[in-house]
C-alpha cells in the first residue's frame, strides 16, 4: 500500500506551483510598496527643495521672504540638544542594562523592571513631552531650555537604548566572564575589560539608532513649548532654542507656497543627518560585530 | 566473560613520589547543594603540592562542581549552598575574610572549552597581571614570553602576538588558556576537562604539557577520560553521585582498587 500517489501529485504539482509563484509576487510587492513610496517622497523633497539649499540656508535665520530664510538657529539646536542627549541617555541607559545584566540578582524585583522598560518604549512622545514640561521645565524650574528639553529626549530614547545594550551585553559568552572571574578579577574589570569591549558594537547600534530618532522628534518639543522660529543662536544650555523638525513643522504651516519648498530644503538637510547617523551605526555593527 | 580483576589501563611508571610534601588543598567534611539538589557528600580530600591529581567519574558525579568548588566559580550559580571546610593553605576559603579575588589570584583555571578573550594573544596573557595592576610595558613583555614559554607555544605564536587569538586552533587556544593562567603566577591550577574538546594530537601536548608544569604548580585535573588520569596523575579521586568513594594513588586505583565500584568504573563496566 502506497500513501503517496504519484500520478495525483504529478496532475497537482502545476497549481502548487502557481501558487508559489503568486505568493512570490506579493511579498515581492509588499516590499517594493514600502521603497517606492520612500523613492517618491525623496524624488518630491529633492526637487521642490534643491532650489532652497545653499551654503547661505545655513548661515541665515528664519525671515518672512522665503529666499532670505535659512536654518541657522534650527540646525544649532538640533546639534546642541543632541550634546545634551547623547552623553546623558548613553550613561544612564547603558549603565541601567550594566546594572540588571552584570549586578542585579534574579528575581522578581529586576523582572518586573525589565517588563516595564520594554513598556516605557511603547509610550508615545507626547506623553513624554507632558512629563518633561511637568517635571524640568517646571517643576525643576529649567525653563523652555536645551537642558530641559535634551532631559526629556533622552527619558524617550532611554528604553531603546537599555534594550539594545541589554541584548548586546546578553550576548557575550558568559565563558568570557568566567574566564576573567578565574583569575581574581572583580566585576568591574571584568565588565571594563571583557563585556564593554565585546558589547560595544551592539550598544553603539542601538544607542546611534536612538540618537537619530530623537532628532527627528516633533511633538515632545511641542509640548514643552519650543519656539519655532528664533532669531538667535543659544548660548548656553539654560537658553531657549528651536529644533529642526520644529522649524520644518512652522514653514510647512505657513499658507505661502514657497515656504513649502523652503520646508523641503529643510526636510532634506534632517533626513541627510538622519541617513549619515544611520549609516555610521550599519558601519559599526558591519566592522565590529564579533561572532562567537 | 572473563572474571579478570585486572582493570586493562595500563599506568605508566612514574617517579617515586616522596612522602611528606605538604597538602595545598584540606577538604572537610563539604556538602553543597543546588537548591534541594544534594551534589557534594561529604567529601574528605587531601591535595598534596607538586602533584597531578585526576577527578574521575561517571558523568554527574560532582566532579566539575567539585573543581569549581575550589577557587569559588561555583557562586556564579546562585541556588548554590554549601557547607563544611576547604582549607587552602591552611586558610578557609569559606570564610568572610577571605576574598575569591585574593584566592582566584593563587589558584588559576582553565576551562573545558578554550575561552581566549577576543583580543590579541598579547593582551590575553596580559590580561591578568594588568588587573592586579601591572602597566610596565617592560615586565608586561616579559611575563608574556615567560607564560607562553610555560606553556609551550611561545614558537608557535611569537611573531603574531598582536594577531586576534581567534585565529588560532583550537589546541593552540586552550594553551593560550593555560598561558594565560599561568601569566597571575599562580600556586595551584585547576583544569576542567582541559582536552575534552580537542583533537587526540592537541590533547598530547596538553598532557606533556602537564607533565611539565607540576614540577613547578599543583595541578588538579578533571577528566572523562580514564586513560589520560591513568598517563598524567600522580593521585587519583573517584567520584560516584556525589561522593568520594574511592582516593589513592594512581597506580594503586589503576592496578589494585580496594572498593568494588572503583573497579567496575575503571574496568569500564558502567559510566
Amino acid at each position: 500500500m502506497n500513501y503517496i500517489n504519484h500520478e495525483q501529485v504529478a496532475a497537482k504539482t502545476k497549481s502548487r506551483l502557481i501558487k508559489n509563484n503568486i505568493l512570490k509576487g506579493l511579498f515581492l510587492a509588499a516590499t517594493m510598496f514600502g521603497l517606492i513610496v520612500l523613492a517618491i517622497l525623496l524624488f518630491r523633497i529633492v526637487t521642490q527643495g534643491s532650489e532652497y539649499l545653499s551654503f547661505d540656508f545655513f548661515t541665515r535665520f528664519a525671515s518672512r521672504i522665503p529666499e532670505n530664510s535659512g536654518i541657522k538657529s534650527a540646525f544649532l539646536g538640533s546639534i546642541y540638544l543632541m550634546l545634551v542627549v547623547a552623553p546623558v541617555s548613553m550613561f544612564l541607559g547603558v549603565g541601567t542594562a550594566i546594572y540588571l545584566e552584570e549586578y542585579a540578582k534574579k528575581n522578581k524585583m529586576t523582572d518586573f523592571i525589565r517588563i516595564n522598560i520594554s513598556n516605557l518604549a511603547g509610550v508615545p512622545s507626547v506623553v513624554f513631552g507632558l512629563l518633561g514640561l511637568t517635571i524640568f521645565v517646571r517643576y525643576f524650574g529649567l525653563g523652555i531650555s536645551i537642558l530641559a528639553a535634551g532631559l526629556t529626549m533622552s527619558l524617550l530614547i532611554l528604553p531603546v537604548i537599555i534594550v539594545a545594550s541589554q541584548e548586546a551585553i546578553r550576548a557575550v559568552p558568559g565563558e568570557l566572564r568566567e574566564a576573567s572571574f578565574a583569575m581574581g578579577a572583580t566585576k568591574w574589570q571584568t565588565i571594563l575589560r571583557v563585556v564593554l569591549p565585546t558589547a560595544i558594537p551592539g550598544v553603539l547600534t542601538g544607542s546611534i539608532l536612538a540618537l537619530s530618532r530623537a532628532i527627528g522628534e516633533t511633538a515632545p518639543l511641542v509640548v514643552i513649548g519650543i519656539p519655532t522660529i528664533l532669531m538667535f543662536t543659544p548660548n548656553s544650555l539654560l537658553s531657549t532654542f528651536t529644533a529642526l523638525p520644529m522649524q520644518i513643522f512652522d514653514w510647512t504651516k505657513r499658507p505661502q507656497v514657497a515656504f513649502h519648498d523652503v520646508a523641503a530644503a529643510g526636510i532634506i538637510v534632517l533626513m541627510t543627518l538622519l541617513i549619515i547617523m544611520n549609516s555610521i551605526a550599519v558601519f559599526i555593527r558591519n566592522k565590529y560585530q564579533k561572532r562567537f | 566473560m572473563t572474571t579478570s580483576v585486572k582493570p586493562k589501563i595500563d599506568v605508566p611508571e612514574k617517579e617515586e613520589v616522596k612522602k611528606n610534601k605538604s597538602s595545598v588543598y584540606k577538604t572537610e567534611g563539604l556538602n553543597l547543594w543546588y537548591g534541594t539538589n544534594h551534589a557534594l557528600k561529604n567529601i574528605e580530600l587531601d591535595i598534596k603540592e607538586n602533584e597531578v591529581t585526576a577527578i574521575i567519574g561517571p558523568s554527574g558525579c560532582g566532579k566539575s562542581t567539585y573543581i569549581k568548588t575550589l577557587n569559588r566559580m561555583i557562586e556564579t550559580i546562585p541556588s548554590v549552598k554549601t557547607s563544611g571546610a576547604i582549607n587552602y593553605r591552611g586558610r578557609n576559603i569559606f570564610s568572610k575574610e577571605y576574598r575569591v579575588e585574593e584566592l582566584r589570584t593563587k589558584v588559576g583555571m582553565v576551562f573545558q572549552k578554550p575561552n581566549p578573550f577576543p583580543k590579541s594573544i598579547y593582551d590575553n596573557i596580559a590580561y591578568g597581571p594588568r588587573i592586579h595592576g601591572i602597566k610596565n610595558k617592560k615586565i608586561l613583555d616579559e611575563i608574556v614570553e615567560k607564560s607562553l614559554r610555560g606553556a609551550a607555544i611561545w614558537d608557535e605564536v611569537k611573531d603574531r602576538l598582536n594577531e586576534n587569538a581567534y585565529g588560532l586552533s583550537g589546541g593552540q587556544q586552550q594553551r593560550i588558556c593555560i598561558a594565560r593562567c599561568l601569566a597571575i603566577e599562580p600556586d595551584v591550577i585547576l583544569m576542567d576537562e582541559p582536552t575534552s574538546a580537542l583533537d587526540p594530537i592537541s590533547t598530547l601536548k596538553v598532557e606533556e604539557l602537564v607533565q611539565e608544569l607540576k614540577k613547578d604548580y599543583s595541578i588538579i585535573i578533571v577528566t572523562h577520560n580514564m586513560q589520560q588520569a591513568a598517563r598524567i596523575s600522580d593521585k587519583t579521586a573517584f567520584f560516584l553521585n556525589g561522593e568520594v568513594i574511592e582516593y589513592d594513588s594512581t597506580d594503586k586505583i589503576f592496578s589494585n582498587p580496594s572498593d568494588k565500584r572503583t573497579e567496575d568504573y575503571i574496568s569500564g563496566r558502567f559510566g
